[in-house]
């Protein structure tokens, strides 16, 4: 085998969906691993891990983004069934539902349109674009729906999915002591507020604490997803008519 | 064939979805409204059956992995991200706070008043 019998293999690869696919399959085996052997640490939530992993190979071999995603998009494009069938664990929990249809109602409604508002307002008020502050506004719903609304709504969907899964990350990370300082110790509570805010990662979290907790927050994250979908975009329009209100007076 | 048949049950939820949303002009993301109309389609079945039992847990078991490929397309916003680090993470970490409490503390009062109504009835 000579050098150009290998230049010849490598553009061959570059330029292939295989190589993307594959390179994205391998990352996540390796990043699910190691989450593993860290005891499902959300510090090492293997999303994380796998991007991190990816984006050093593409760096490193210069393949452009583009070209990695003519690969990518066959896995991409399964968020779209997976949304769908968010439909049966929702389901499952059809009797807690009827049980306990008003607190959740109200408590998912209210919190997903102030995770959407502080979330706007907050990078508004540090002097964030708006690009970035409409990509913010989802950043509590499952990616795939997170996306779609980013979207709609003119924020940049691939930011949005990075955001959604940091969001993710924190709130599994800080939810444990914020729930301790504020003395909340029901886990159907603990588990609404989870889903709510850090949306599966959070839920994954919470199954290993308790498995009420894990079902409590599995049944929000697909409600806020709903909720976030119906809500943000209102909220954007009337947001920018408030400052199109404001831009005029003063 | 119930994997193949799940799937083909979650893509035909998802099309009709997407064909209403765009026919209604909805404010909700094409699969949303495929996850609904399932949802009530199972409300009113009364079971999910043994081909969307296969299928939904394979999807949903490594959720994270479909996930991947939009997260590594931050390289294309690097430069975003360096402007703007400061206000991004402050606003994800204070808003992702917020919303913990905010909503545990609303279904803690909800729990709290239908608790005292229902003791009030007895």
């Amino acid at each position: 085998m000579t050098d150009g019998d290998l230049t010849q293999t490598w553009v061959y690869l570059s330029a292939s969906p295989l190589l993307g696919l594959t390179v994205t399959l391998l990352a996540y085996c390796l990043a699910h691993r190691i989450y593993l052997a860290c005891n499902q640490n959300p510090l090492v939530n293997p999303v994380l891990t796998s991007v991190t992993l990816l984006i050093a190979f593409l760096m490193l071999s210069g393949i452009p983004y583009d070209d990695y995603f003519s690969g990518g998009q066959f896995v991409h494009f399964l968020l779209g069934p997976a949304t769908v069938a968010l439909a049966i664990p929702l389901y499952q929990q059809l009797d807690k539902l009827k049980r306990l249809w008003l607190p959740i109602t109200v408590a998912i409604s209210s919190g997903a349109f102030i995770g959407a508002l502080s979330s706007i307002l907050i990078a508004w008020l540090l002097g964030a674009s708006e690009q970035t502050q409409l990509s913010l506004a989802p950043k509590s719903v499952t990616s795939p729906v997170a996306m779609g609304i980013a979207e709609k709504i003119g924020g940049i969907p691939s930011l949005t999915a990075v955001l959604v899964v940091l969001t993710g990350i924190i709130g599994a990370v800080v939810a444990t002591r914020l729930f301790a300082l504020l003395r909340i110790g029901d886990d159907s509570i603990k588990g609404i507020a989870m889903g709510v805010a850090a949306h599966g990662v959070g839920t994954a979290h919470a199954f290993t604490l308790s498995s009420q907790m894990g079902a409590f927050s599995g049944l929000a994250m697909g409600l806020t997803a709903l909720a976030t979908a119906v809500i943000v975009p209102w909220l954007v329009d009337w947001l920018g008519s408030l400052t199109l209100v404001a831009g005029l007076v003063s | 064939m119930n994997f193949v048949h799940g799937i083909t049950l979650l893509l035909a939820y998802q099309l009709v979805g997407e064909i209403s949303v765009r026919l209604l002009g909805l404010p909700v993301p094409g699969p949303v409204m495929g996850m609904v109309m399932l949802f009530l389609t199972l409300v009113v079945r009364g079971r999910a059956g043994a081909a969307l039992d296969h299928a939904a847990p394979a999807l949903l078991s490594h959720l994270s992995l479909l996930f991947v490929p939009a997260g590594v397309g931050i390289m294309v916003h690097f430069g975003r991200i360096a402007d703007e680090w400061v206000s991004i993470s402050i606003a994800m970490i204070l808003s992702t706070v917020i919303t913990l409490a905010g909503t545990a503390g609303i279904m803690l009062l909800m729990t709290r008043l239908m608790a005292k109504r229902g003791a009030g009835n007895d």
